[in-house]
């Protein structure tokens, strides 16, 4: 009897969990909770908000080419392996072609050939792993940063950014983006004043081999890749979460019911 | 021969478990136990909703101890590797991250468990006599958890790992005398360093896990001597039948332990909505910084501790340094753990539960709760997060001037207490308990 009851009960928890599950999907909790993003970069600037898409794969091999051309001389990525990235619907051959440039083996970690020693020498600080440098400042400041590069000629290296004041690193992606100028202009103590800080206005010297759209969307790749190598596991554990609480909120009415029956007789 | 004597376990419903338990319970307490403890413990019948967070506090510590387990299999406790290897079991170890979420989770779960289990007790009166060792045994369970989150926020070796270790052990340095040497001591180096981590990881993962089973033991056994209180503060032993069980008793098993069933199943879905969809809970669980490989040259813009600890951070901040020393401070942070020891005897109210309490508790609570949300909010934010006071309050920064309140205020809760609960209008408490 008892066991027919809970047949019973799982056959009528089921789909009433189906039926609250939907809601739970539309208050995703990610959105309830503050992003990194919300904080202001050092500069004082407003960061701007990093449109990525974890789901598209597209932005994502993009991405991949970008990091590794462009960034992966002076920054490792050394808690990532290569071959992870097949997840991007890559095949072995075409990350060992078209991505790695040095290595032989697609197990390899994602790191670099250029000494920490020497680095501090040429740049002043050594470049950072950029595993999870995607979880300690966030898209938005990244996407922001990325793009927030100007000449200033009183800077060693010929470049300033406007995220990162005097930051030590030159912009790596100047043939793209193209040089441009920081012009100080009537409206940033206007702007300063809605609290997150003034904006920048630039004055393109020298146009890149991009649009500046072009370029944005380059960056915003860029940007969606390092989101995925904070933690590649992140789509997984999404959706084994939906599975893990679709179990628990059928156990629920199960547990209730159980609770319901053995408390009849409390009085 | 003697152990014979005792009279054979019978109504499984199966002739081989039958025997095997009369083995076992000739040889072993079985039977007895299992009475004492589950079927034959009497608690009342009228637990409400706080009376959740006990059960549910050793469950977070069960999910602590399994994926501390599991993360200890694969962590480094060295400081070259520590945070690769936290990484390491985030990116490679199968199922890793999972744990790593479910630990880093947990220890906010737990926290949380204990806040409101400890909430409970002082909205029942569940400290007063005869409860008064199994308060203090969870005042220590709760110390000693500080202990166990303060040691195992070290071992991922990010910035606000080091740091906050840095803060947290400098404080010592501010006891006269000995100070200098006592912080060395514990660092076992002059910085935080790859030996402190070691020593951390051993406090971490085996002298205060020990030292907190113990006291939950302590706890529950000085919890089934005295019996359970209930929202209505009176004790059912009072009344009982002529078999001397409480009237106003359920055995605790099966009532309680479905009924706590319910509780856990609510509290695994808000624990799993965290752990899968926001693991870093916007920063308080998972501090951003902190996936920043610890720099001993680069000190953060901005230390903060994980949340539980902001309201005594707060306090720690509060109070101004005097003659030239911080040592108010902590010895301010420090009493405002151990006066928790001496709750059971500020208390000195005619009723215990608040529902028979008149205006003067009741006032008295609510600010203490609300003090200790404004300290443990502003514990997490810099002291400038509110702006500054004008000239004519010497530009104070607002933040402070209200901590420095709410500390007064959390403070004023426990020296007042005796005055206020003797003078305070209490209602005449029932015979029996309210159900339902």
């Amino acid at each position: 009897m008892k066991k027919l009851i809970g047949i019973l009960l799982l056959a009528i928890g089921s789909p009433a969990a189906l039926l609250v599950f939907p809601a739970i999907l539309f208050v995703s909790p990610s959105v309830l909770f503050v992003s990194p993003s919300a904080m202001a970069s050092e500069g004082g600037v407003r960061l701007d908000a990093a449109p990525i898409n974890p789901t598209d794969v597209i932005s994502l091999q993009s991405g991949a080419r970008t990091f590794a051309n462009y960034c992966l001389n002076c920054h490792s990525a050394s808690l990532m392996r290569w071959n992870r990235l097949m997840e991007l619907g890559l095949t072995e051959s075409q990350i060992m072609d078209n991505l790695m440039f040095s290595g032989d083996k697609v197990g390899e970690l994602m790191s670099i050939a250029m000494v920490r020693k020497d680095a501090m020498q040429w740049f002043g600080a050594a470049p950072p792993d950029l595993s999870v440098i995607a979880r300690a400042r966030g898209a938005d400041w990244l996407y922001s940063y990325m793009r927030g590069f100007y000449r200033d000629p009183a800077r060693p290296t010929g470049w300033n950014n406007a995220v990162f004041e005097n930051v030590g690193m030159p912009n790596p992606m100047w043939q793209l983006q193209g040089e441009r100028m920081r012009v100080e202009h009537a409206a940033k103590n206007e702007s300063a004043k809605d609290g997150h800080g003034g904006a920048v206005a630039y004055e393109m010297v020298k146009p890149g081999s991009l649009t500046p759209v072009q370029y944005d969307e380059t960056v915003r790749d860029l940007v969606n890749f390092l989101v995925y190598v904070g933690e590649p596991a992140a789509s997984s554990r999404k959706q084994i979460g939906i599975i893990v609480l679709l179990f628990l909120l059928a156990l629920w009415p199960l547990a209730y019911l159980l609770k319901r029956e053995f408390w009849k007789d409390v009085h | 021969m003697a152990a014979a004597e005792k009279p054979p376990v019978t109504g499984t419903g199966s002739v081989a478990l039958d025997g095997l338990l009369t083995w076992v319970d000739q040889r072993f307490p079985l039977i007895s136990t299992w009475k004492a403890h589950l079927a034959e413990y009497y608690a009342p019948k009228n637990f409400n909703f706080w009376y959740y967070f006990g059960s549910l506090a050793m469950l977070a510590l069960a999910i602590q101890i399994v994926t501390g387990i599991f993360l200890t299999m694969h962590y480094k406790p060295d400081a070259t590797l520590a945070f690769a290897s936290v990484e390491y079991i985030m990116r490679e170890v199968p199922g890793g991250w999972i744990i790593r979420y479910m630990h880093s989770t947990g220890a906010s779960a737990f926290f949380i468990c204990v806040y409101l289990h400890m909430f409970r007790a002082l909205l029942y009166g569940s400290y007063r006599r005869p409860r008064e060792l199994m308060w203090i045994f969870g005042v220590l369970i709760y110390l000693c958890l500080m202990g166990e989150a303060f040691f195992g926020y070290l071992l991922p070796w990010g910035q606000m790992s080091y740091w906050g270790a840095q803060v947290i052990v400098n404080l010592f340095t501010a006891i006269p005398l000995i100070g200098p040497d006592l912080s060395l001591w514990i660092r076992g180096d002059y910085v935080i360093s790859d030996a402190t981590l070691n020593r951390f990881f051993a406090m971490h993962v085996i002298a205060l896990p020990l030292a907190l089973l113990g006291l939950v033991m302590a706890h529950l056994l000085a919890l089934h001597e005295v019996g359970s209180n209930n929202p209505d503060g009176i004790e059912i032993k009072n009344n009982k039948d002529a078999n001397g069980v409480p009237l106003d008793g359920i055995p605790f098993h099966p009532y309680y332990t479905v009924k706590d069933i319910l509780g856990v199943v609510v509290f695994m879905i808000v624990f799993v909505i965290i752990v899968f969809f926001a693991p870093e809970m916007g920063g308080y669980f998972l501090e951003y910084n902190n996936f920043v490989p610890a720099d001993p040259l680069q000190t953060p813009a901005h230390i903060a501790p994980v949340w539980y600890f902001t309201p005594y951070y707060s306090i720690l901040r509060a109070v101004p340094p005097m003659f030239n020393s911080q040592f108010p401070g902590v010895v301010a942070m420090g009493v405002s753990n151990m006066v928790l020891f001496l709750l059971p005897w500020l208390d000195r109210g005619a009723v215990k539960s608040i529902r028979y309490r008149g205006t003067h508790f009741k006032v008295a609570l609510t600010a203490f709760v609300i003090v200790f949300l404004i300290l443990g909010y502003l514990g997490t934010e810099p002291i400038t997060v509110w702006g500054q006071f004008g000239a004519w309050l010497g530009n104070a920064d607002r933040a402070t001037v209200a901590a420095r309140i709410c500390t007064l205020v959390y403070f004023l809760f426990f020296i007042l207490m005796p005055w206020y609960t003797k003078v305070d209008k209490t209602k005449p408490e029932p015979d029996r308990v309210t159900y339902p």
